[in-house]
């Protein structure tokens, strides 16, 4: 695996907190995980995980439930023991050590805010383990409220807090503590959609302004490309590819990423004729010129997985050529487009967006731009839709 | 609800509704009906009694009581009993429940023979108690045979039996009340402890045994009222004329064997005054903790 870093580390803000205007960039320069992998018994949550993480990184560890994502983020924090592998913070083997020897922040998916503690309290308990000094505490932990603005509720119990207060709580209690990392783990999953895009923003702003460094789970595609530098998907305990959101966008590795990265139509053909750089697949009443993905090599005869995103698949224009003709079945309306799925008469099911009014049971001619058609080998199953 | 003129008999159903009162209520008659037969009549029956002396006025058996010592002591020796019995069964109960959180082998055969003592009656567990703990019983006999005791221990006919009578009897109740309190507690909470550089001392001091407290002191509550009622015990394995004459034994033999019974009564709503006293205390100072949802979400 080789860790392609995104050129551009996150902006640090100037003057966020103030008295320390000479808050480091980040704590940690290096954190490497070397075939971490865990096992419950004859199941392995996760298979042998290599990755290297540098300071100021924000990560994001993505795949469907039960993928070994929350596994491999326990594994971190020191929750669960490792089956096998090692971890190294700057040289320092920190596999060994419990949970509140490594110092590293994390945040709950339930929050785990303490209840009979007040907001300033829950805050406040990590500085307590380490002994700070009361004064500084109360400086530190009146920062940081400020920070996540929740000043004005120090004095609460979480229970008299709302979702989107207490999610700020368990953040503001993670990092107040200055850790060399923060583990997050799906922070934002009991939320509302509303709540959800306004936290996220928050994150990504505590990440740049406090210079952390993160790792964060979860199962959303869109909240992970939109808040990591680099993502790594897993599935079934192992990686299925590392990258930047911008790569993950543009060249899924395999169909499963495509699939989780918003490639809704796969469909598995026969390749007709390839090469320079451009293949053609058909069956199933379809035909589609399209790329292949990177390093994929296709040759007539074989099958293939097309991967198409819906805003790519569109209703054909006057004259122009089609995939092939498809009967609208439930038309959506999404302000500029509608998002119409239509079934061919083959019986696949097509996602396409549509600029112009369709209506159920209209007969569809629809076209795709050869560069947006993703060839994959179909050797890999098709993730049923 | 005025402006609903039509169906005047179903407005009134959805009046009485709103205010909780409707069919299923008659679910509670049957055990309204067993708690004024089975406990106020007889309550209420026994406080009348006990003003009705044979002399001395209306509160002639109550100055009986508290003017002869003996009588008197045996609030004391009721209490010697009953507070060490309900403190060394909850104190006991917090670090068992806390281990049996998590899964090991054996762990139900643990749980089994910590909690079979429930479904022994008391007599069975005094009739043990005498066997193992008596002056030839095979405790002693192992200690002599041992060499750690030259003549036998006295654990029996005297306070150490009552007490540890108590305890046997007592703990299964404890444990498993404290066991439950533990188990509602979210598991995050230590972890999420843990990562904010609390070890397992402070774990537990800070996070668990705050949110447990309360549970403690009802568990606490319970077994001491089950300690403070001791009877059998305190007849079989204790001294009943001497250092365990409890308050019960007082009552018993005022009313069965001097017949005596507006003393017997009187030395019974003493007790219940002692035992609700202790009660109001105990929740007096829980009332003063946090009892909220001891859940992850706070």
């Amino acid at each position: 695996m080789s860790p392609e870093l995104r050129d551009a580390q996150p902006v640090l803000a100037v003057g966020d907190t103030p008295g320390r205007p000479d808050r480091p960039a980040s704590q940690l320069r290096e954190l490497t995980l070397h075939g971490v992998s865990r096992a419950y018994g004859a199941h392995t949550a996760l298979h042998p995980l290599d990755l290297t993480i540098t300071g100021g990184e924000f990560i994001a560890l993505l795949g469907p439930s039960g993928c070994g994502k929350t596994t491999a983020l326990n594994c971190l924090a020191g929750l669960l023991p490792l089956t096998a592998g090692s971890i190294v913070l700057d040289g320092d083997r920190v596999d060994t050590l419990p949970p509140e020897k490594r110092g590293f922040g994390m945040v709950f998916q339930n929050y785990a805010l303490f209840p009979h503690l007040t907001v300033r309290a829950n805050v406040a308990f990590g500085l307590r383990m380490r002994g700070v000094g009361k004064a500084e505490i109360q400086r530190r932990v009146e920062d940081v409220l400020r920070l996540v603005r929740l000043s004005e509720h120090a004095g609460k119990h979480p229970g008299q807090l709302s979702g989107g207060q207490q999610q700020r709580v368990a953040i503001a209690r993670a990092i107040v503590t200055e850790p060399k990392l923060v583990l997050m783990d799906e922070p934002l999953s009991n939320l509302d959609a509303a709540l959800r895009l306004a936290m996220r923003g928050e994150i990504r702003r505590i990440h740049q302004e406090f210079g952390l460094t993160t790792v964060y789970v979860t199962h959303d595609q869109e909240e992970a490309l939109s808040l990591a530098d680099r993502l790594v998907v897993l599935r079934d305990g192992r990686v299925s590819q590392v990258g930047t959101p911008a790569e993950l966008y543009e060249h899924p590795a395999d169909p499963h990423v495509a699939a989780f990265m918003g490639y809704r139509n796969l469909l598995t053909l026969d390749v007709v004729s390839a090469g320079g750089g451009t293949a053609v697949a058909q069956g199933r009443g379809l035909r589609i010129v399209g790329t292949p993905a990177r390093a994929v090599e296709l040759a007539a005869g074989q099958r293939a997985t097309v991967a198409i995103r819906p805003e790519d698949l569109r209703p054909a224009g006057p004259g122009e050529p089609t995939v092939g003709e498809a009967v609208a079945e439930i038309v959506e309306y999404h302000g500029r487009v509608l998002h119409v799925e239509a079934r061919t008469r083959d019986g696949d099911r097509l996602y396409l967006n549509s600029g112009e009014a369709v209506h159920p049971g209209d007969v569809v001619g629809v076209a795709v731009d050869p560069d947006r058609a993703l060839f994959f080998g179909a050797d890999a199953e098709v993730v049923a839709q | 609800m005025s402006t609903i003129t039509a169906a005047p008999k179903l407005a009134l159903r959805h009046r009485l509704a709103e205010r909780g009162v409707d069919r299923t209520l008659l679910l509670v008659v049957p055990g309204v009906l067993a708690l004024i037969a089975l406990f106020c009549y007889p309550f209420l029956y026994g406080l009348q009694l006990s003003f009705q002396p044979t002399k001395g006025g209306a509160l002639g058996a109550y100055r009986t009581f508290f003017s002869d010592p003996f009588q008197r002591k045996s609030i004391w020796a009721t209490f010697s009993l009953a507070i060490p019995a309900s403190l060394i069964n909850v104190g006991a109960s917090v670090p068992i429940s806390y281990r049996m959180r998590r899964d090991f082998r054996g762990k139900r055969l643990i749980l089994a023979l910590l909690v079979v003592p429930i479904s022994l009656g008391t007599v069975l567990t005094a009739e043990g108690i005498l066997e193992f703990y008596g002056p030839a019983g095979w405790f002693n006999r192992t200690l002599h045979l041992l060499g750690l005791a030259d003549s036998p221990v006295r654990l029996t006919m005297n306070y150490t039996g009552v007490l540890l009578s108590l305890i046997i009897s007592g703990f299964p109740f404890a444990y498993l009340l404290t066991h439950s309190y533990l188990s509602g507690i979210h598991p995050s909470l230590e972890k999420a402890a843990a990562t904010l550089g609390a070890d397992r001392w402070n774990r537990f001091r800070h996070i668990t045994f705050p949110l447990l407290l309360p549970g403690l002191m009802t568990t606490f509550c319970l077994t001491f009222v089950m300690a403070f009622a001791v009877f059998p015990s305190a007849l079989m394995v204790g001294d009943p004329d001497g250092s365990t004459h409890v308050i019960s034994i007082e009552a018993y033999e005022a009313a069965l064997e001097r017949f005596d019974y507006a003393a017997g009564c009187a030395d019974a709503m003493i007790m219940t005054a002692l035992m609700l006293l202790v009660i109001g205390v105990v929740a007096g100072l829980r009332s003063r903790l946090y009892r909220g949802a001891t859940g992850g979400k706070g």
